[in-house]
Order: structure tokens, then sequence, then C-alpha cells
């Protein structure tokens, strides 16, 4: 069943997926295995977009997949499980650009990869970032941006970060469509991720995730 | 019956309009100087022979294609760009004599910040209204039409956008919902009924809403207008007749939402493919109808959710491109140029959209490997832009001299190729902008 479960999700056949999660509930199936059959099926989207045979359209259908599931299986749960991370990263596109479409993707793909995410949305000015690194305490940042105003403020972002006295804690990777080696090396990040699969090859090499 | 021009008539005929330029009395225009008509007419025909890839021209030509950077350049915010439309056209102009591209696209970028704010637009967020003054307004993606909704968009798109989707979008524009079936107004029997709703206060209140957006929009197109026309007798031509867009950007950008439309491609793929199918006659009147308005024959056509990364190459195929291409096709069919813009990279699509006629269409290039599109695509268009905003920001007054000279000699020797920025900017170096342009004019010189 579980087998099953995981080949509709990753195959794309939403119907058939939440069909069977509701006759899993139904069933008795500890739904703790379902998540895990969930998880699994992610791991195989996430490598299939690495691979180019997946895309976009995807990545969508995944997320939504997945939280239409979570739904159905959360109130058979006393509480949610704690899922083992490997580390912690904060996101947010910076101040002034308010696209999020790119950003969102990247954010559900570093989790659905066992990391755990705190996103900042959009306009997220430099002090909010610095807080963040403050309290959340995470290894990684990543700072998103569509416009040309953003090559500025992603680095006013990292300068604020080294004002506070905290860049030798994080790693800092941006992202965005008009980013190139040469926009990361004026922002002062340490790398751009050219897609959301980019990003998440980063975070692992930056925590020494296999 | 009126003898029906061919496509190649039609689009001559607003070639030859554009060269004898008319005032806005209809009276031939009168240019500052002798030599300012020469270097019109001489910066059109540039541009003609280029895309239309006959004969060389006399050089490659180039242009600048901003979104925001002439006001910013001007130390200007975009917040006055968009309420102060006297000073929006004067910067613009004094933009274009600094830079003197071949030709300029107009100062409309900007657009009426007071418009917006009468009719409540929701879509956008602009400065003063959720943006900083110094920053470009931006999309509000969202659900603008529901996932249930296709029937009603397929079975009559216009009566959708007027009933549904602009009440949702400008939020004075409530009293849409209200207006009667217009096809239903037919006899003397019953007419009136029809019309009752326009008696009703929400129907009233919009419409008083309407004329004052509408003499907002006149007074700003007197100002932004008045530079095209003041920027022609001193030389300078804007060629641009319109834009209209790709089907499925229109159901992915604004009315579904790039969430949405993915997940349709699942959902309800048919119905997506019948309501791209049922926009792209609209798409294509949109374009030919704004050219014979403007009198210009290019057709700027934005392309997002096709670049790659977005969709795999099948899906690609299947949803993305036919419709497109439908729409390339109709705007040629009805005399115009149109210029589809490939925002980002679209390396794994050449093969695909390579196939055009030849010398009918104008693409622009951003990040793409500019070698295979000139092997590819290039071989029947004209390309114009691939001088990045990465390069235009941050890199030097050399490297970008030495880029277009590259381009030139390798793109451009055969002609089909216009220097230009590759996506639209807001912010540049001036000098590299400026580089880009004498660059072209010192290397581009064909012998």
């Amino acid at each position: 069943m579980s087998k099953k479960l995981v080949n509709a999700i990753a195959d794309m056949r939403e119907e058939e997926a939440l069909k069977l999660v509701r006759e899993m509930v139904k069933g008795g199936s500890d739904p703790l295995q379902i998540l895990d059959a969930a998880r699994e099926a992610m791991t195989i989207v996430g490598r299939r977009y690495e691979e180019g045979t997946y895309f976009l359209p995807e990545l969508m259908l995944a997320g939504e997949l997945l939280s239409q599931i979570t739904d159905i299986v959360k109130p058979e749960l006393a509480k949610m499980p704690e899922v083992k991370r490997y580390g912690k990263v904060v996101i947010g596109t910076v101040k002034g650009d308010i696209h999020d479409i790119g950003k969102n993707i990247v954010s559900f793909m570093l989790d659905v990869n066992g990391f755990e995410v705190l996103d900042l949305g959009v306009d997220v000015s430099p002090q909010k970032f610095v807080e963040a690194i403050r309290d959340f305490q995470p290894q990684v940042v990543g700072l998103s941006g569509f416009l040309t105003l953003a090559f500025d403020t992603m680095k006013e972002t990292v300068e604020a970060i080294q004002t506070a006295g905290l860049r030798d804690k994080v790693k800092i990777m941006i992202g965005g469509g008009q980013v190139t080696d040469k926009i990361c090396e004026y922002t002062g990040a340490d790398a751009y991720g050219k897609d959301a699969m980019a990003g998440v090859s980063l975070a692992r090499k930056w925590l020494g995730v296999k | 019956m009126e003898k029906q021009l061919s496509p190649d008539e039609k689009l001559e005929a607003l070639w030859q309009g554009v060269l004898s330029k008319k005032d806005p009395q209809g009276n031939p225009l009168q240019f500052q100087s002798p030599e300012a008509e020469k270097a019109y007419r001489e910066r059109v025909l540039r541009f003609k022979d280029a895309i239309e890839m006959k004969k060389l021209p006399d050089r490659v030509p180039v242009t600048v294609f901003p979104s925001m950077f002439p006001w910013t350049y001007a130390g200007m915010t975009v917040q006055e760009a968009m309420y102060d439309y006297g000073k929006c056209a004067e910067v613009f102009q004094k933009f274009v004599l600094e830079f003197e591209p071949d030709v300029h696209w107009g100062a409309y970028a900007p657009g009426p910040g007071k418009f917006y704010e009468i009719l409540d637009y929701k879509l956008y967020s602009w400065p003063g209204h959720g943006v900083a003054p110094e920053y470009s307004y931006q999309c509000n993606e969202g659900e603008y039409m529901k996932p249930e909704e296709y029937d009603a968009l397929i079975q009559d798109p216009s009566g959708y956008f007027i009933n549904v989707y602009l009440p949702r979008v400008f939020g004075a524009l409530g009293g849409f919902q209200m207006l009667p079936f217009f096809p239903g107004i037919l006899e003397m029997y019953g007419v009136a009924l029809n019309f009752i709703p326009f008696g009703l206060p929400p129907v009233q209140g919009t419409f008083k809403a309407l004329f004052e957006a509408g003499a907002e929009a006149l007074q700003w197109i007197g100002a932004i207008g008045g530079a095209d026309g003041a920027l022609a007798t001193l030389g300078f031509p804007n060629i641009l007749g319109g834009f209209t867009k790709a089907p499925f950007d229109v159901i992915g950008d604004t009315l579904r939402g790039t969430k949405g439309i993915m997940l349709d491609m699942y959902r309800q793929p048919n119905k997506l493919l019948k309501a791209m199918e049922a926009l792209t006659p609209l798409m294509i009147k949109m374009g030919v109808g704004s050219a014979q308005a403007t009198g210009n024959p290019i057709i700027f056509v934005p392309l997002h959710k096709g670049a790659d990364g977005f969709l795999s190459d099948e899906q690609f195929k299947k949803f993305y491109w036919p419709t497109l291409k439908e729409v390339i096709l109709g705007l040629i069919e009805g005399g115009c140029i149109p210029l589809p813009a490939l925002e980002g990279f679209w390396n794994t699509r050449l093969e695909v959209v390579k196939d055009v006629p030849k010398g009918k269409t104008l693409w622009m290039v951003d990040q793409s490997d500019i070698a295979r599109v000139k092997k590819t695509l290039g071989k029947n268009a004209c390309l114009l832009g691939n001088v990045s905003s990465a390069m235009l920001n941050l890199g030097t007054p050399q490297e970008v001299r030495d880029h277009v000279k590259n381009l030139i000699h390798t793109v451009g020797k055969d002609g089909g190729l216009i220097i230009c920025n590759g996506a639209f900017f807001d912010h540049a170096r001036p000098e590299n902008v400026k580089a880009m342009v004498d660059a072209a004019k010192e290397y581009g010189v064909y012998k």
C-alpha cells in the first residue's frame, strides 16, 4: 500500500494518491507511515526535478499533494512527528522586491529535503534578516530578488549581517532571474543558485550533508 | 468592394506611415531641422532593413529599451515619474537626446499613478501603494480567476473580463458585475430591461470613476504622447505599436497565476487548452488593433512562463507554443512585426520556435546562448538584446564595448542584429548604457 502511495504521488496521480490516503486512514494504517510515504515521494520528485524530467508544474502539484495529505492525516495524530533536520535556513525576498514565486519554490524544496526553513516573506529589510539570524540561528541564509534593485538591497543585507557580527555564522546564497556570478560577487554573498535544486545543493554542501 | 490588402501590403503601409509621419492634426510633421528629418528616416530604415533581412542596413541599429532607468538616472523616484506626467515626459526626452539610440520606445513605463488610484488597481503594488517611492511597481499574483470558471471564460472571454475579472482587479469597477449581457440586446420588445443596471447606484458609481479615470488617462497621454511627437521632430522615432501576450501567459500571469495554471495542466488540461484557444484570436486582435491605432508596426510580446526551467519540453510544445505561434502568425497576417521577448533563458526552446517566416519578426534575447539563438531562430529572424542587466549594472564601459563588438562581429556580421539591453532595467551605470549605444555606432558600420 505504501509503495503504491509513493508511486502515485511521485507520478503526479493526484486523485489516486488522495484516494489511497483516505483508504489507508480508514483502514487504520499508521498515519506516520503515510507521512513517511509522502516524504519518500517528495525525495523522488526532487530527484526528477534535479535530473530535468520534472519542472515547476510537478513541484507545484507535489506541494499541493503534500499539504492535502497532511491535512487528511493530521487529525489522526496526537502531534506532528519530529522530522530529522540537517540544519536551518532563513530565506526571504529582499527589501523593495515583492516577487515570491521563485523564493517559495526554493523554500519548499529545502523543506522537503530536510531543512528547517524560516521564510520571512517578501520585501524583507536587512534589519529583519539580522534579527531572524539572531533568533533562529540558521546556518544558511537565502536572499531572493527578481528586480535590478535587488542587487543593491542584497548587498545591503549582506553588509548588515556583517555589521551585526553574524557574517561568519552563516553562509549566504542568493537567487533570482537576473542573478549571475558577477552579481553574487557584488553582493558579497557566498554563492548563487540558478534554480531551486541548486539552492538545496548549496545548503547540503555547506552543512556537509551527503 | 474594397480590395483586401495582403499582409505585406498592410505592413508596408504602416512603414510608409511611419516614414511620412504626420502631426496630431494630420499635417506632415514639421522637423526641427533638415538634419533631424534625414536622421529620422535613416533610423527608421535602419530598423526596417535589419528586421526584414533582405539587405544590410547601413549599420547595426541600436536602441535602449529600459523600464525605469531614464527616471532613476535623472534622480527622480519612480513615484515622481508616475505622478508628475510633465516631468516624466521631459526627463524621458532628455534621456533620448543624451543617449541617442536609433529608436526609442516612449515614456510609457511609469504610467499614470493617479489613474491607478482612481480605479483602485489591485493587481499591482506601486510606489506609495505597497512599494517604496524609489522602487518600481510590481505584480500581486493571485487566483483572480477561480479554477471552476474556465467554462465562463471559454464561452465568452470578453464577457468574463467585463463581469468577473475586471471587478476583481479594479476595486472601483464593482458595478461591472451588474452589466447586462450585450448580445442579448436584440429587439424593441424588452430592450429597456437590459439597461436597468445603468440606473442603479453601483453601476453609476463605477461609471463616475471611469469618467474620472478616462480624464486622467487623457491628461497623461497628452504629456507622454507629446514627448513622442517632440522627439520625432528632433529625429528620434518610436515605432512601438502596442503589445499583446502569449495566451498561456495571459492565464498564467494575471488570471490563474503561476501556481493556478500549473495545477490546471494536471487537473483540467483540456479546459486550459480550450481557454487558450478562445483567447488566441483576441490576443491577435489586440495587437493588430493597436498597430492600426498607433500607426506603428512593432507589437511587443513579453514571454514569461515558457522560459527554460518552467515547463518540460513536452509541456512547452503542448501548452505554451501552439497558441503563441498562432498569435505570432496572426500578427504577421495583420501586417504587424511581432517582437517576442525571450526573458531569462530560452536555450531549450530554440528548436521549437525557430521556424518562423523569414524577416517578419524581431526577437528580444536576454541571457540565452546568443550563438545558439543565431544558428536557430536567427536564421529567420532579427535578434535584439543580449546586453544583460548584470553587465549594465556591474560591468565596466570597456566590458560593454567588448561585448557589443563581439556581438556585431559574430551575430551581426550578416545582418539581423539590433544592439539593445536584454531585460528591462530600472538601474544601471549610465556610462555602461552610453557605451552600449556608442559601441554599436562605432563597430556596427557595414562596409
